[in-house]
């Protein structure tokens, strides 16, 4: 593509962009509105954490024979594209090439 | 006591407990040691689980924590900023054995490292439409666009919206093995990730860089111009405009 | 050693630690509250919906700084960055009170995020000094030092923890911040008496009192061990702790911290209101 008919593109994506949103900018009353929503729990805190689980002292160690949980969550449900269930496991073929 | 004897018991509970601590006796702290022991890695844990929900999906709520004891003794953070912390989570997952069979699991912990980025990221007002829709075509190619400070960019080679969707809204896991690039926007104060068209990300990631929108378009191939700009405008991404003076 | 000037302070009042799920109750009727406090280090973002309540919040009440992180009774240097990012909170937010912990969380540019605990000695007393005099000089303002929550002791203690603070106050012109709650954690971690403590403490120098729950268990001789885990309510006798203290004290800004599983806003606000039945019963 030459660079004309790029701009060219690009200011007919632009110009539908603008149309289709048709933004203006949010009231001030608007914005206020906004802090309403959810907020993340901040992360810091003074507090202890609770007193009577043992993780502080307990030595599960990967490399050694201790380790055996394995990842139980929905990563196991996921059927991969030959039709296989299980973990989603990289196929070469599947693969784009970087 | 020496804090480095105090810091290195703490965080490795096969070391003996630090000598000089005592109960009101006289005799070794014991289990007292142990409350701050606790207290470090139950609640750097606790962060971690906030700031990963779909990885803890994922791997589910038994393993990830156990695993996240393994994180946080490996890598402890490095800032009182907790909001932050996490940011070695895909390198030890990519090095960790017992996930080496889920090896989208870093590029999911990049994402949510991203979305918490862009939530504390800085403020900014969208460009108002008028000063985009009256930039002459033809200087287009020459305009450079400042995005939002809370805009980020996740490129995978796999489907990592689809995971993070599934995950977070209850969809359907993806069925395939694609590379899907994202677009974290924030156009009030909540992150959403959003599929970006396919090949599209060099151009993002180009004008990111202040790049100009030709020079961007130069280092992406074909891609859906329109899809993207509708992203851009509607997620309230493009901050500020500056034309090029002709060099 | 920075002057002891009168600054505008905190109300004599209940206020609560401010937690994000109870921003819309604090802005239609917070009831009993007349101030909040803040964790320093949730609101160190560049921006977002933290910032954006925060600047809400503050144009209704006074706000009191506390920060987590910085690490008072460390080995090693302050944090300088982190010092700087608390100062650009003060000067945008200039809040009513600054306080910190006298407690140790970083060490060799690691944060261990808990307050862990120091010995109180001469060596460790002119560190903790050195440290409180930057702080206030950086900031340009007093700060309030916290007494904490201890679950063990060292053996090469050899001055008591209200000397300790008394003799930082003294060197520095800091204030304090008395924490009830980790008053009857600590006495009875220690096997000590609390009500001697309030008793003996240089109440003057108080400018915000902390009330918040604790967790129960016990040392490996089978002695309770209590830990500030911030996750109930105030326990009757740190309630009893308080009336002692506002009874020697007269009416005192009033904290009531929830950190974990925080509850719904009328279970925080009704301990707010029993922090204010005392105070006014005392004030009466």
């Amino acid at each position: 593509m030459s660079n004309s008919i790029k701009t060219l593109a690009v200011a007919g994506s632009l110009a539908a962009a603008l149309s289709a949103h048709g933004a203006t900018p949010a009231a001030a009353q608007e914005a206020k509105e906004k802090c309403y929503g959810v907020a993340l729990a901040g992360q810091n805190d003074c507090a202890a954490g609770p007193g009577t689980t043992c993780a502080g002292t307990s030595k599960v160690d990967y490399q050694g024979n201790a380790w055996k949980l394995v990842p139980a969550g929905t990563c196991t449900t996921m059927e991969l594209p030959d039709g296989r269930t299980g973990s989603l496991e990289p196929l070469d073929r599947d693969l784009p090439r970087g | 006591m020496r804090q480095a004897d105090f810091r290195a018991a703490l965080l490795d509970p096969s070391r003996p407990h630090p000598p000089g601590l005592t109960d009101p006796q006289g005799r070794p702290a014991g289990r007292r040691f142990n409350v701050y022991r606790n207290n470090v890695t139950v609640s750097l844990v606790e962060a971690l689980k906030t700031a990963f929900p779909v990885l803890r999906k994922l791997v589910g709520e038994e393993f990830f924590a156990a695993m996240a004891l393994e994180h946080v003794r490996a890598h402890p953070p490095r800032s009182p900023l907790l909001m932050l912390y996490g940011t070695d989570m895909p390198d030890f997952l990519a090095r960790f054995p017992p996930v080496s069979h889920l090896p989208y699991l870093p590029d999911i912990a990049r994402l949510e490292l991203a979305l918490r980025e862009s939530y504390h990221a800085a403020d900014a007002t969208p460009v108002a439409p008028d000063r985009l829709a009256a930039i002459p075509p033809q200087d287009l190619a020459n305009i450079r666009l400042r995005l939002a400070p809370a805009l980020r960019l996740v490129r995978s080679d796999w489907p990592i919206h689809a995971i993070w969707v599934a995950n977070m809204k209850e969809a359907p896991p993806p069925r395939t093995v694609t590379a899907q690039d994202i677009l974290i926007l924030r156009p009030e104060f909540d992150p959403e990730p959003h599929l970006l068209p396919q090949g599209a990300a060099p151009f993002i990631a180009a004008l990111a860089e202040g790049k100009t929108i030709g020079t961007a378009l130069d280092a992406a191939g074909d891609f859906d111009l329109n899809a993207t700009f509708a992203l851009l405008v509607s997620g309230g991404a493009i901050i500020d405009i500056a034309t090029e003076t002709s060099a | 050693m920075l002057d002891r000037q009168t600054e505008p302070g905190l109300p004599p009042a209940p206020g609560v630690g401010y937690k994000p799920q109870h921003f819309t109750a604090l802005m239609q009727d917070p009831g009993p509250v007349r101030w909040l406090e803040i964790h320093a280090e949730n609101y160190m973002g560049e921006g977002g919906r933290p910032i954006a309540q925060l600047r809400h919040l503050a144009e209704r009440f006074p706000i009191s700084v506390h920060g987590v992180g910085l690490s008072i009774g460390g080995e090693g240097p302050l944090d300088r960055d982190h010092l700087d990012r608390l100062r650009r909170l003060c000067d945008w937010l200039q809040p009513a009170s600054f306080s910190e912990h006298l407690a140790w969380s970083t060490h060799d540019a690691e944060f261990l995020n808990d307050l862990l605990p120091l010995p109180y000695t001469e060596e460790t007393l002119a560190r903790v000094c050195a440290h409180v005099d930057e702080v206030q000089t950086r900031l340009g303002r007093k700060m309030l030092l916290e007494n904490p929550s201890v679950y063990l002791d060292f053996a090469e203690s050899n001055l008591g923890e209200i000397e300790f603070l008394s003799e930082i106050a003294s060197r520095t012109g800091c204030g304090l911040l008395l924490d009830v709650n980790n008053v009857h954690v600590s006495c009875t971690n220690r096997q000590t008496d609390a009500r001697d403590y309030i008793d003996r403490f240089p109440i003057d120098l108080v400018g915000e009192i902390h009330l918040g729950g604790h967790d129960e268990d016990v040392d490996d001789a089978g002695a309770p061990l209590l830990i500030d885990s911030h996750a109930h309510p105030v326990v009757d006798p740190v309630w009893q702790l308080y009336e002692r203290t506002i009874s020697r004290a007269g009416p005192l800004a009033t904290l009531i911290e929830w950190d974990n599983d925080v509850p719904d806003w009328p279970v925080l606000a009704d301990e707010a209101e029993r922090a204010a039945r005392i105070l006014d019963r005392v004030t009466a």
